[in-house]
């Protein structure tokens, strides 16, 4: 059949690849996820089961359930966001569908979009599908991957039209806080640029809480904001994330989600109530969990002098072996077994780099470190 | 106690790892997590370190119950006393004072179910504070120390994901 030609020209994420490679071996530990290994807390799942056995099987309203929209707007008040749940917020189905319609209700063709990179692999291909232009920025390792206006200027970002912002960052595991964040508020504020903020691992972050560049003077009628429950409550299969904004915004994307999803899944949206009604506890739970293979990935890569900056958020650290990224990967993978994603995947500026993701058990994540350190060894 | 809380978290999900391992994990160094380990020991916090079996999947037979044991206090003898009794006896596993309808959960290991069953008889149910047992014998165990029973590794996660 004729295809497209916008679909034909859509690259097959290289994340395929390392996908495909692993899952032709059965002895693999994989760093390679991208998702909790948690299940979902209980009290959100009962909470989905109950809703299907009282037959709550309909559409939701587009905007999705004022109740779970009330909730989530209670919920960001932690992070001093404050949203309209009439008219400020939209659930959608995952993140995902937030920052697609996000770019669609946003950008114009030809208009610019600027993209930090190293970062996650969906907005170029969202941006490319809208019809934008992408504008990559490199955020450097010596900066620990924040984006800073020098290299937002570096990159010719004056003239973008829109900037995606990521922190907590996939893959990098950098946040941001609350002074760098104003640097790059003041950049968008004189250039007239927009904002789209995945702030999707915001309940991510060891010791210190998460900052949205929302929050900043004059930002938040420039800001799209995209949070979900995949990341902080586990359900990824749930597919349930939302978007938050200034009234036209959420509006136009609204709009979009009404023709294109209708709603997002209702059972999950009942999963969701729970989730940020009563599973704070858990959450806690998982963070300190996550906290403390965080501690024990970053202090092995640095005995075993493997070069890595001190992830600060999501679950991902981000070391950098030196070399070609896919290679090391390709051979770690054949040699000890042990499946992590090159950097490069993520954009040019993760060349060199590895995603190692630490969303796996402290047992699987010391056999995987015990590997890599013998890989090393045999290099050298 | 805030070093001492963090090693006690680590060691309470699994007691067997090093202090080199749990100073990654804490962000301590390794004399601290050694120093906290001996303070929790030396305070009584710490009791003692023991595995998880599942006897079920050993070839020993290993009978385990839960007994009732309701008591009658005198003037002389309290809860301390008879717990103290029913402590000294290798074949009590654990011992609880419980709220309800009885007082003491006694956790009983044995070999056979006649040897459960003739220790409530001939050492628990004879001492004179004692009014009733009942012994409940364990089944089945799904979970234990907080550990699920079951055949490991259920992640059905997509290996490479993004
Ligand atoms: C930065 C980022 N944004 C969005 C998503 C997609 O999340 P969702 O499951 O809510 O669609 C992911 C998932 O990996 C992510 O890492």
């Amino acid at each position: 059949m004729r295809l497209s030609e916008r679909a034909r020209d859509l690259p097959e994420s290289g994340i395929r690849k390392f996908f495909e490679l692993a899952e032709a071996r059965d002895d693999v530990i994989s760093l390679g996820v991208g998702e909790p290994d948690f299940s979902a807390p209980w009290a959100a799942r009962t909470a989905a089961i109950d809703s299907l056995e009282r037959g709550r099987t309909s559409y939701t309203a587009n905007r999705g359930m004022l109740e779970l929209r009330e909730a989530i707007a209670d919920h960001h008040r932690r992070y001093d966001q404050v949203y309209d749940p009439e008219s400020e917020i939209v659930v959608t189905t995952g993140a995902s569908e937030a920052v697609d319609l996000a770019f669609r209700a946003l950008v114009d063709p030809g208009d610019t979009v600027a993209i930090h990179e190293p970062a996650y692999i969906s907005y170029g291909p969202g941006v490319d599908l809208a019809g934008g232009e992408r504008l990559p920025v490199r955020t450097r390792a010596e900066d620990d991957f924040v984006l800073t206006p020098e290299v937002l200027s570096e990159a010719g970002a004056e003239d973008a039209d829109l900037l995606v912002l990521c922190y907590p960052n996939n893959p990098t595991g950098a946040t941001m806080d609350a002074d760098e964040l104003a640097d790059v508020a003041a950049f968008c504020r004189e250039h007239d640029i927009r904002v789209i903020a995945d702030e999707i691992y915001a309940a991510l972050t060891y010791g210190s809480d998460h900052d949205s560049i929302a929050t900043q003077p004059g930002m938040r009628e420039r800001t799209v904001v995209i949070n979900g429950f995949s990341k902080a409550y586990a359900m990824t299969g749930l597919r349930l994330g939302y978007a938050m904004g200034p009234a036209e915004a959420i509006d136009a994307m609204n709009r979009i989600h009404q023709y294109t999803m209708l709603s997002a899944p209702t059972t999950a949206q009942y999963a969701a109530i729970e989730a940020l009604r009563s599973c704070d506890d858990e959450v806690t739970e998982m963070v300190k969990e996550y906290d403390r293979r965080r501690n024990y990935v970053h202090s092995r890569f640095r005995e075993m002098g493997l070069d890595c900056f001190e992830p600060k958020g999501a679950f991902y650290a981000f070391p950098q072996p030196g070399g070609d990224d896919e290679q090391f990967a390709e051979d770690l993978l054949e040699e000890q077994g042990v499946a992590v994603v090159p950097g490069s995947v993520f954009g040019e500026g993760g060349a060199g780099h590895l995603r190692v993701s630490y969303a796996t058990s402290m047992r699987e994540l010391k056999a995987a470190t015990d590997r890599i350190e013998a890989f090393l060894a045999d290099r050298d | 106690m805030n070093d001492e809380r963090e090693v006690l978290d680590v060691l309470t999900t699994n007691a067997r790892e090093s202090a080199a391992d749990i100073a990654a994990q804490t962000g301590l160094d390794e004399e601290a997590v050694e120093a906290a380990i001996a303070s929790l020991e030396r305070e009584g916090i710490v009791h003692g370190y023991q595995a998880v079996v599942d006897w079920d999947r050993t070839d020993e037979e290993k009978v385990r119950a839960v007994v009732e044991v309701n008591v009658e206090l005198d003037r002389e003898t309290g809860y301390e006393e008879i717990a103290d009794r029913i402590a000294k006896f290798p074949a009590t596993h654990a011992l609880h004072l419980v709220s309800g309808d009885y007082d003491f959960a006694v956790e009983v290991e044995g070999a056979s179910m006649q040897d459960v069953s003739r220790f409530i008889s001939e050492q628990v149910a004879p001492m004179p504070e004692v009014t009733q047992t009942v012994t409940h014998y364990i089944m089945e165990t799904y979970k234990d120390g907080g550990i699920r029973f079951e055949d490991g590794d259920d992640d059905d996660r997509l290996s490479v994901s993004p």
